[in-house]
């Protein structure tokens, strides 16, 4: 059953020389209790995508077009406070980046979990939702008693799960989880990552895991989607895109990830930077950075095509794909100086960064 | 609040009992800072002398506290003229023979009054004016903001002296002109403060919760401010006080509150600047510590409402 159903949604960023097109065109649509994993650089409008799900956009940002429907409601259409009391939190909640500075530091913990309950559920204790609040550290494997203390008498992976249990404690359908093993260390990442997902499968909610981290999605992730220059470029099952991705820049990207069983392997970087998004104008977004850019490639922006069980690529070469397997795995393809449109002078190497939205 | 087996008298306790207990940890920032305690001591002082500087007569209970000030501060020739410090009058005696230590003992009401009143007007003002208009930004805050510069640019001696003449010299008059003046620092300060914890993250968790703005507000950016908010309300408080002692000194004091500062516009117009310090010193040395005193707790209050501070040690 669909949860969440993204149609061509655009959401763009008001800019002095124009419109950053953060977001354009994308469509996703997630089932109940799924995870999918938005991969990509930073810059690549994940973030952005995520926040328009829950609108919690900055003032200069715009959802020009397209819809996002959440269980049959047009969130686009509603109104702020609608929004705010039928599905911020208590349907759709949040894992931010940085779990230390997502609680307010003047309340303890605690009280921001009874706050947060007791908003949302009318008619609920104190006494009852510091219980839940208790057990919900409980069971995340903190010390109940710790509910009594202030964020910053937390340690890192600790705030983390604290988060966790903030985002968790009503229940949602919908978990938008921003990158949230970035800022701790790989042990404790991977205790998280597993707590985050055993409390997930209980409550059967959908979850949206933005990361830049490979092994962070294909661990996690029932779904991986391929971000590039706001817009999906590729998407499919994990284990499709890991073993056998399409599109030139998930190549690219796997590259850029050691093999732990190969010792002679050389980590391949993308040359490049993403694109500005300021007017991308016609053409592939990934063109100016890819090795296997044809004519056709400046001049025609590709279409998603379908690869069967859902695996979607929008690369107008993705039909040679043992080619670009076999080329994109030698060290020679990414060389710098190797890529660009040849026969323009102007062409525009993209190197602008684009504003980070991260 | 109430679970089933509770009574609301049980329930009401405990709740007296939670609040007295929130005090209490609240307090115990004092706990170890001098400078802090010395504040508090000496402002507890100033304000038992304040309260209880006049008989005071409760009706009901048909009891006439005494007052401290041994003489009434406006009776004439209690003494002689100009006595220096005795036994009879241990701080002397006034151009017409009135008590000093009376009339500084009396003094302490007003000042009590100006300070705590003014100050506690200008911050809710300042701080007020200051969270709008960082918070939604925009016009909203080019209006408030315009309006502040142009307060910024009123002396503050002119215009109280003006609007006193107008209005006439009465003591509301007075905190009036202070307010109206007094606001501004605390709202550019507190302003620029809720700029930058509006773009914090905790502001977003809130919005990604579903709080509104006047919930993000109050209950999220403001208690975030409020070390700051304290320290510019102990500001004010000292600010106030020395603008009324200075509206005082000029003549532009309430003549039917004598405050420390009248008391030495007094010896200024008695020409006894020179010879009577015992009539000059007490009044300066009074508004000094009670300054002083209100700083020294505004610094030590910065640690109740910032956790961060308090358990750095």
């Amino acid at each position: 059953m669909t949860l969440l159903d993204i149609t061509n949604l655009k959401t763009y960023y008001r800019a002095e020389d124009g419109w950053v097109r953060a977001t354009d065109d994308v469509s996703l649509s997630i089932e109940r209790g799924e995870t999918v994993g938005l991969v990509g650089e930073s810059g690549s409008g994940k973030t952005t995508l995520a926040k328009s799900i829950i609108r919690l956009l900055p003032d200069n940002a715009e959802i020009v077009d397209g819809s996002v429907a959440f269980d049959g409601t047009e969130i686009t259409e509603l109104t702020d406070s609608e929004l705010r009391k039928q599905l911020r939190w208590s349907e759709i909640s949040m894992i931010p980046q940085n779990a230390m500075n997502g609680f307010d530091p003047v309340y303890t913990v605690g009280q921001q979990i009874v706050q947060v309950i007791r908003y949302h559920e009318d008619g609920t204790s104190k006494a009852e939702a510091r219980e839940r609040a208790r057990s919900l550290f409980d069971e995340l494997g903190i010390e109940p008693d710790r509910v009594d203390d202030y964020p910053h008498q937390f340690s890192g992976g600790m705030a983390q799960r604290a988060m966790i249990a903030l985002a968790l404690a009503l229940s949602p359908s919908l978990v938008l989880a921003d990158e949230p093993t970035t800022a701790l260390d790989v042990v404790i990442q991977d205790r998280i990552l597993e707590t985050i997902k055993k409390m997930q499968k209980e409550l059967n909610s959908a979850m949206i895991m933005i990361t830049h981290d490979m092994s962070v999605v294909s661990e996690t992730c029932d779904r991986i989607a391929v971000v590039y220059g706001g817009r999906i470029i590729e998407i499919a099952d994990a284990e499709t895109i890991i073993t056998n991705p399409r599109h030139p820049y998930t190549l690219g990207l796997r590259n850029a990830f050691p093999d732990i069983n190969d010792d002679d392997q050389e980590l391949i970087s993308i040359p490049g930077t993403p694109p500005e998004l300021v007017d991308p104008g016609e053409g592939c977004r990934f063109a100016p950075r890819c090795p296997f850019a044809e004519e056709a490639c400046w001049e025609v922006t590709p279409e998603p095509e379908s690869y069967g069980d859902g695996h979607e690529v929008e690369c107008h070469r993705a039909d040679e794909v043992e080619l670009l397997q076999t080329e994109a795995g030698k060290k020679e393809t990414w060389l710098e100086q190797e890529i660009g449109r040849p026969d323009d002078p102007t062409a525009d190497r993209a190197t602008a960064e684009v504003e980070s939205d991260d | 609040m109430s679970t089933g087996t509770t009574s609301p008298i049980d329930s009401a306790t405990s709740t007296i009992g939670n609040g007295i207990d929130y005090v209490r940890t609240k307090l115990e920032v004092f706990e170890g800072d001098r400078l802090g305690q010395i504040g508090l001591a000496t402002l507890f002082v100033f304000l038992v002398i304040g309260i209880f500087a006049r008989p005071t007569t409760i009706e009901f209970l048909n009891l006439t506290i005494p007052g401290i000030a041994p003489h009434d501060p406006g009776e004439r020739a209690v003494g002689g003229r100009l006595e220096s410090p005795s036994a009879a009058h241990p701080l002397g005696t006034t151009d017409m023979g009135r008590d000093v230590l009376s009339q500084v003992i009396a003094g302490t009401r007003v000042t009590l009054l100006v300070g705590s009143l003014a100050a506690f007007m200008a911050v809710f003002i300042g701080t007020n004016v200051g969270l709008v208009s960082a918070y939604f930004g925009g016009w909203v805050d080019d209006v408030l903001m315009r309006i502040t510069d142009i307060v910024y640019g009123v002396p503050f001696l002119p215009f109280a002296i003006v609007l006193v003449a107008i209005l006439g010299n009465s003591l509301v008059n007075i905190i009036v002109a202070i307010v109206l003046i007094l606001w501004r620092s605390t709202a550019r300060v507190i302003r620029s403060q809720v700029l930058s914890h509006k773009q914090r993250p905790y502001v977003e968790s809130a919005q990604a919760i579903g709080a509104g703005h006047l919930r993000i507000m109050y209950r999220h950016i403001l208690p975030n401010v409020l070390p700051l908010t304290f320290l510019y309300a102990a500001f004010a408080v000292g600010w106030a006080v020395i603008a009324e002692a200075s509206l005082s000194f000029l003549g532009f004091g309430d003549p039917n509150m004598l405050s420390w500062g009248e008391m030495i516009y007094n010896v200024y117009t008695a020409n006894a600047i020179r010879e009577a310090w015992w009539w000059v010193f007490p009044p300066g040395i009074c508004i000094m510590l009670f300054v002083m005193s209100v700083f020294f707790i505004g610094r030590t209050l910065e640690e109740v409402v910032n956790p961060e501070l308090r358990h750095q040690e």
